[in-house]
């Protein structure tokens, strides 16, 4: 480990914007994907109940 | 066909894969949670600090599985729909449209890291060179497909035409992956190959390989569910009556 605090593993040696920015961005688009896909199972179940 | 006593096709018919695809999906989820958390322990906190790149090359651990998914992703994808023109199958069409948008964000996402990359080590955002270009093209592949499917109301064309666009699309997938070698790009060559040692520490490649192992569960725990959610679209016929569903069908199995 070569981390000596928290602050210095959010900098990233500097790098930190570069580093959290894709990071952080890959979280976010995983995060909605899932999400998005939940809603729309949820709206295709009801619209199934809606026409039988 | 029967392999280990399963008969296989049943599960070509779309009443029989919904609830199978809805036992699959917590498995490949937990397994993506797994891999993604040990990879980004690995990555952050044992793999060393890179004596050219600094930090900035953590990068590398959502650069390079984002693109080798990006990549993978499409030919999956590709021969999805080309067993579907193939044997005129309607739920592999269907599992090819559940594949695309997941294949278009891990692609925008390569792009997205490999920019964020780009800016520290090469000094640009962005060059015109064979490997980011050729990925763009992959982009822009991933949503001809899914604006052609959707352009399309009948969904019989708009299977075929969509799955011929992709098959076609799938010449790109080499040049891709062969620029860095084809042409003098300012994108680095392969750090890891299968013919040769990787060229890095140990700890790093196992981390990558974590992260691409991990994110491909995802795609798959992704892909199903929303193949589930195809089904659901696409199966809903009021011929089924009153109360039958292929929900409430799927339910009572």
């Amino acid at each position: 480990m070569q981390w000596g605090s928290l602050s210095e593993f959010l900098a990233m040696g500097g790098y930190g914007l570069y580093v959290w920015t894709s990071f952080g961005a890959t979280a976010l688009c995983m995060v909605w994907e899932v999400l998005a896909v939940w809603r729309q199972h949820t709206s295709a179940v009801a619209g199934n109940r809606e026409v039988s | 066909m029967s392999f280990m006593g399963i008969n296989w096709f049943k599960y070509s018919s779309p009443q029989a894969f919904y609830p199978l695809a809805g036992s699959m999906i917590p498995w490949f989820a937990a397994a993506a949670i797994v891999l993604i958390g040990v990879g980004l322990y690995i990555g952050f906190f044992v793999a060393p600090t890179d004596f050219q790149q600094g930090e900035a090359y953590r990068i590398i651990f959502v650069h390079v599985p984002a693109a080798w998914m990006s990549m993978f992703l499409y030919v999956v994808m590709a021969v999805w729909a080309g067993l579907g023109l193939g044997l005129n199958a309607r739920p592999s069409f269907m599992m090819a449209q559940a594949i695309v948008p997941t294949g278009a964000m891990f692609t925008f996402l390569a792009l997205l890291t490999g920019a964020m990359w780009g800016k520290p080590t090469w000094g640009t955002w962005w060059v015109w060179d064979a490997r980011l270009t050729s990925e763009l093209i992959l982009l822009f592949q991933y949503v001809g497909v899914m604006l052609l499917h959707a352009s399309i109301d009948d969904l019989r064309r708009a299977d075929r035409a969509s799955a011929v666009f992709a098959l076609v699309g799938v010449v790109n997938i080499p040049i891709i992956y062969f620029s860095v070698r084809w042409w003098n790009t300012l994108h680095q060559g392969a750090s890891v190959s299968m013919t040769a040692a990787p060229k890095m520490a140990a700890t790093m490649v196992i981390a990558m390989l974590l992260m691409t192992l991990g994110f491909w569960m995802y795609s798959i725990a992704v892909a199903l569910a929303r193949m589930r959610c195809v089904i659901l679209a696409r199966e809903r016929q009021p011929s089924w009556g009153k109360n039958s569903s292929i929900h409430e069908v799927a339910e009572a199995r």
